[in-house]
């Protein structure tokens, strides 16, 4: 146990900024496993993979010249067809099955994923420079690097955005109704064939936006991707599905914990604690439950 | 019944696939010596891997091309068969087993990595077979009675340790506070004991002792700790992710410490994605180019270094330049044995003395090199230029150390 | 029909015992595949038979493992100094005390976690479905990651199994471990198959099928849930403590709990053998052992592009496995009885 951080109060600060921060990135990606997770009852594996992907777009626009911030835009123009085209592959065969299989087949395609971009991209692990500065607060001692800032600024963008899109467009209010009763909505007139692969493509797009803003802020490599998936599923579960500001809530919440797990207990338990976390919430929600004789759902 | 005629006959299957596949290749198949490799080309080490592999291939093909080895009146060339070890020490270890059992390959060449050298040197101890590794430096490697395990190259705990002198030297003789970040690998680990080691050795004191998890690329609970207590010096040690993070994080964290020592920066290509920001750090090395050790085959350290960029098209980072090495300490000790024979080829690698380009080598009893000693080289920029200089031992040094960094408020 | 399954037993015990000497360049991926079948066998008490998809087996796997070497040295030498032996000490384990900490260590890597299923099954267990997977999905991976972080053990430098001693031959190792995971093979197979002729089979099913409406008809539902995890647990501590040994290095993530590769192969080879049932597992294990090597000796470098697309093949092409399929097909060898009246109804139906 370090008890640093309590030593010097202006730590909490940092730890808690810092957390925040990163937890807005995840909380994105974890948006879109929510939404394919609702919508198409998938648990996609290969998630953090393609914010991996995205990352990679990113990283040669750096190398080409154009400034990567740019990439928040470029690459999910582009993930969302590897979305769909993904789905169009393979997903849309796996979508009427069991949940478990889902997990299984995406797995297959996080494998996949991963060892096609050590070919295509190469191994050397990577990052792109956006040269944004740091912020500076209270007298130097607490430091935000913009990008940070950045990213957290564009996450939230795109997460307003996305739901703005879902409750207004007329994509968006087919995908909700499918997610809500798939069979209605069809004969209604709704193409859940195009509504599932455009949700697919979505969930693509974010991972694209998240993936660039992770080569600006950290560092990306073709295996790199599982930490991501986990966080995020992790996240929908604590915030549960169909609970869009828990997910906000719980992706900064899981982010300031990390932080602080790093600090009080050690950067050698910091993601063994975050899933230590996981496995005691869900006993505890269980337990709760139990006692009304119900279980989760 | 039908059932168990199915599954007598995946049974009978299965036999004949396994007999179908089993190859053959000895340890010589006309005039080829055959050397087997476990190397990374999957999984988080895969860019050290082929590091490793490319420093392989170059080595193997210019010693073919320049008369071969000589053994009993023959002359033969080298030929590697690789093996994807995914960067998993247990599948290096299966690996491993297969091309002494099934391949039938008696001598090895050694792995990326420290933990999967770890997992391959008991199986190559166990059936006799030499292996001559370039790349797993964890002291723990050497203290365990190994006959047939030999590295060329220095080991870990030597990497950083001279940091610390130079900072105590720096401060006039007087212990320093040290601030380590190091990641839960091996390799990172043995350097972090030897630089805990030369904490003791000269009274200083370790105020941070971080360990980071593999799969984290994010330092800045670390640094944020290191700007609290303001050490005089912060050590970072976490492969290619570990230097390239650090830097980066610390360029914009403003973290201001007097003197930062990494390990990997060359294989980070730091100077080449950081640029400015890798400014003032000290890198361990195995080897620098500037360093003035020749041999035949390679002629010295500018003309490897200039031979593989045209080969690979990227500049030999030491992970290379080490991998090239074990051929020629193979070759001589193949040509000083003058036979096959696993026992006389071990005893002759034993006594090996010799120099290459890429230094001095010579085994001791526990198999790692004693003659080759590590050096520092710091970053140093000329505008947006930015090059490695060489600042320690003194006697291979191009440049003056810089000490202490200036403030990045000065930059 | 009895007599024939008593020839095919025979036939395989004799295969088993034979084939280090028939085949004696396999032996080791003959010990992994041994270990292979234990671990698909025992995922299928939870997953094919229960319905309780776990992916945290590989936490009683990676307890073994650690708890069997950690006895086998802590018997005879200081436990902190082996692993903490980037330094100067090194330990030699005479035979006796190599084979006697082996047995120890075997032992005990059964047991605790055995009992730790036990102790946490009751809280576990009571979630269902995906949140079931999730959870031991978090058990095994935070057990990695903490694992990494004590000291004791090794940490991030691994911790190196005791040596095999200078017993026998040169293939004396690998025949003790072959020997070894054969006949925890044995016994799993064994054990599992006598569960499984019981009324504990048709509760598990009953579970798997509709739980709410078991615990309903009055069966202690939870009772049965943590005897199975405890099977699990057993056999999984077992093969972990074999495999450690056999591999000689053990890392936190990367060969104890080693979540994303033997964590995900046991689900995949029962599923492609066919979960639900005995041989399943066991057909998937092979089958999924011969595919994996053969790709990584072909395909070198390619072996994971090969191996994505065969799981994405078998999870949508054959999710209910090749027994499922050849289940479909013969139905009455599975001793199901087919209405002929009602199959061609179905089939017009079509």
């Amino acid at each position: 146990m370090d008890l640093l951080i309590f030593q010097v109060p202006i730590l909490m600060v940092q730890a808690s900024l810092d957390g925040i921060l990163l937890g807005i990135l995840f909380a994105l990606i974890a948006y879109g496993m929510a939404l394919q997770w609702g919508v198409m009852n998938i648990i996609n594996i290969a998630q953090g993979d393609l914010v991996i992907l995205g990352g990679y777009i990113t990283y040669f626009m750096y190398l080409s010249g154009i400034h990567p911030a740019l990439g928040v835009i470029v690459a999910p123009a582009i993930m969302y067809f590897v979305g769909v085209g993904l789905y169009k592959l393979v997903i849309n065969k796996v979508v009427d099955r069991d949940l478990f299989i889902s997990i299984l087949a995406t797995f297959g395609i996080s494998i996949l994923f991963m060892q096609l971009m050590n070919f295509a991209f190469g191994a050397d692990v990577v990052l792109a420079n956006s040269e944004f500065g740091t912020t500076m607060l209270f007298d130097n001692s607490v430091t935000l690097p913009n990008s940070k800032i950045f990213s957290a600024i564009i996450s939230i963008i795109f997460a307003i955005g996305l739901v703005v899109y879902m409750k207004k467009s007329k994509l968006g209010r087919a995908i909700r109704a499918t997610a809500q009763n798939a069979r209605a909505a069809k004969i209604l007139g709704v193409d859940t064939e195009k509504v599932y692969a455009a949700t697919f493509g979505i969930n693509a797009a974010l991972c694209g936006v998240a993936g660039s803003l992770v080569a600006i802020t950290f560092t990306i490599h073709p295996y790199m991707g599982l930490p991501y998936t986990i966080r995020s599923f992790m996240i929908v579960i604590i915030a549960g599905l169909g609970n869009l500001p828990g997910v906000a809530v719980s992706g900064m919440g899981l982010g300031m914990f990390e932080e602080f797990a790093d600090y009080i207990l050690g950067t050698e338990f910091r993601i063994g604690s975050v899933f230590l976390l996981l496995v005691l919430i869900l006993v505890y929600r269980r337990f709760k439950l139990s006692k009304k004789r119900e279980y989760l759902k | 019944m039908k059932l168990n005629k199915i599954i007598l006959s995946f049974i009978s299957a299965f036999v004949l696939l396994l007999s179908t596949s089993v190859t053959s290749f000895a340890k010589v198949v006309g005039d080829k010596i055959i050397l087997g490799s476990a190397i990374s080309l999957t999984g988080k080490y895969s860019s050290n891997g082929v590091h490793t592999q490319n420093g392989y291939n170059m080595a193997v093909d210019r010693i073919n091309s320049m008369g071969g080895v000589k053994v009993g009146g023959k002359t033969y060339k080298f030929e590697i068969i690789y093996y994807d070890d995914e960067s998993n020490p247990k599948r290096a270890a299966q690996l491993a087993e297969r091309l002494i059992s099934q391949d039938g390959v008696e001598f090895m060449l050694g792995p990326y990595s420290s933990g999967l050298t770890k997992a391959i040197a008991p199986v190559t101890e166990k059936y006799g077979v030499p292996m001559v590794e370039a790349n797993g430096a964890s002291r723990s490697l050497f203290t365990k009675g190994y006959k047939y395990l030999f590295a060329v190259l220095a080991p870990a705990n030597l990497y950083l340790d001279v940091a610390i002198d130079l900072a105590v030297e720096k401060n006039g003789g007087k212990p320093v506070t040290v601030a380590m970040a190091f990641e839960q690998d091996a390799f990172s680990q043995d350097v972090r004991l030897g630089v805990l080691e030369a904490i003791d050795r000269t009274g200083s004191k370790k105020v941070i002792d971080d360990k980071l998890p593999k799969e984290l690329n994010d330092m800045a609970a670390t640094l944020a700790k290191v700007k609290a207590v303001k050490p005089d010096v912060l050590v970072v040690s976490g492969h290619t992710k570990g230097a390239l993070t650090a830097i980066r994080q610390i360029a914009e964290m403003k973290v201001d410490v007097p003197m930062l020592a990494m390990t990997h920066c060359d294989a980070a290509k730091l100077s080449k994605q950081h640029g400015k920001n890798s400014q003032y750090a000290l890198c361990a090395s195995q080897w620098h180019k500037t360093l003035t050790y020749k041999d035949d085959f390679f002629k010295d350290g500018m003309t490897y270094d200039a031979d593989f960029k045209k080969l690979f098209d990227y500049a030999p980072p030491y992970q290379a330049a080490e991998s090239s090495a074990a051929l020629l300490v193979f070759k001589d000790a193949f040509e000083r044995a003058d036979s096959f024979d696993k026992v006389k080829v071990r005893d002759a690698l034993a006594a090996t003395n010799m120099q290459t380009f890429y230094g001095n080598i010579k085994f001791a009893e526990g198999g790692q090199n004693v003659d080759k000693p590590m050096v520092l080289f710091q970053v140093m920029c000329d505008g947006d230029n930015c090059e490695n200089k060489v600042v320690a031992p003194t006697k291979w040094a191009s440049a003056e150390l810089i000490h202490p960094i200036p403030s990045w408020s000065k930059r | 029909m009895k007599n024939n399954n008593i020839i095919l037993y025979a036939a395989i015990l004799i295969f088993g015992v034979l084939a280090p000497f028939m085949l004696p360049a396999f032996k080791v991926q003959l010990s992994i595949l041994c270990i292979l079948i234990v671990l698909a066998l025992t995922w299928n008490i939870q997953g094919g038979e229960m319905g309780y998809n776990s992916f945290g087996n590989i936490l009683f796997y990676g307890l073994g493992m650690y708890i069997c070497a950690s006895v086998q040295v802590g018997m005879f030498f200081p436990l902190a100094e082996w692993t903490e032996s980037g330094g100067e000490k090194t330990f030699v384990h005479s035979p006796t005390q190599f084979f006697q900490g082996m047995a120890f260590g075997l032992l005990a890597a059964a047991i605790i976690p055995t009992i730790v299923a036990g102790l946490i099954g009751y809280a576990i267990l009571g979630l269902r479905g995906h949140y079931f997977a999730i959870c031991t999905l978090g058990l095994g991976v935070a057990a990695g990651e903490i694992s990494g972080g004590i000291e004791i053990i090794g940490a991030g430098q691994g911790f190196t199994t005791p040596p095999f001693p200078d017993v026998g031959n040169l293939e004396s190792r690998g025949q003790f471990f072959y020997f070894l995971s054969f006949v925890v093979l044995v016994l799993t197979f064994v054990a599992v198959k006598s569960v499984y002729s019981t009324r504990f089979r048709l509760v598990l099913n009953a579970i798997r099928d509709n739980e709410d409406k078991a615990e309903a008809m009055g069966i202690q539902t939870m009772k049965y849930k943590i005897i199975g995890w405890m099977i699990s647990a057993f056999f999984c501590g077992l093969a972990g403590g074999i495999m450690g040994g056999l591999v000689g290095y053990i890392d936190s993530t990367d060969v104890a709990f080693d979540g994303r590769e033997m964590g995900v192969f046991m689900v995949l080879m029962a599923i492609l053998g066919g979960k639900g049932t005995l041989w399943g597992p066991v057909i998937g294990a092979t089958l999924f052992h011969l595919f994996k090597e053969g790709f990584w000796t072909y395909f070198l470098g390619w072996q994971y592009v090969a191996l994505g697309v065969l799981i994405v093949v078998i999870v949508i092409y054959f999710p209910e496995g090749l027994m499922g399929w050849l289940r479909e097909k013969y139905p009455e060898k599975f001793g199901e009885v087919v209405d002929e009246a009602d199959r061609k109804a179905q089939v017009e139906l079509k």
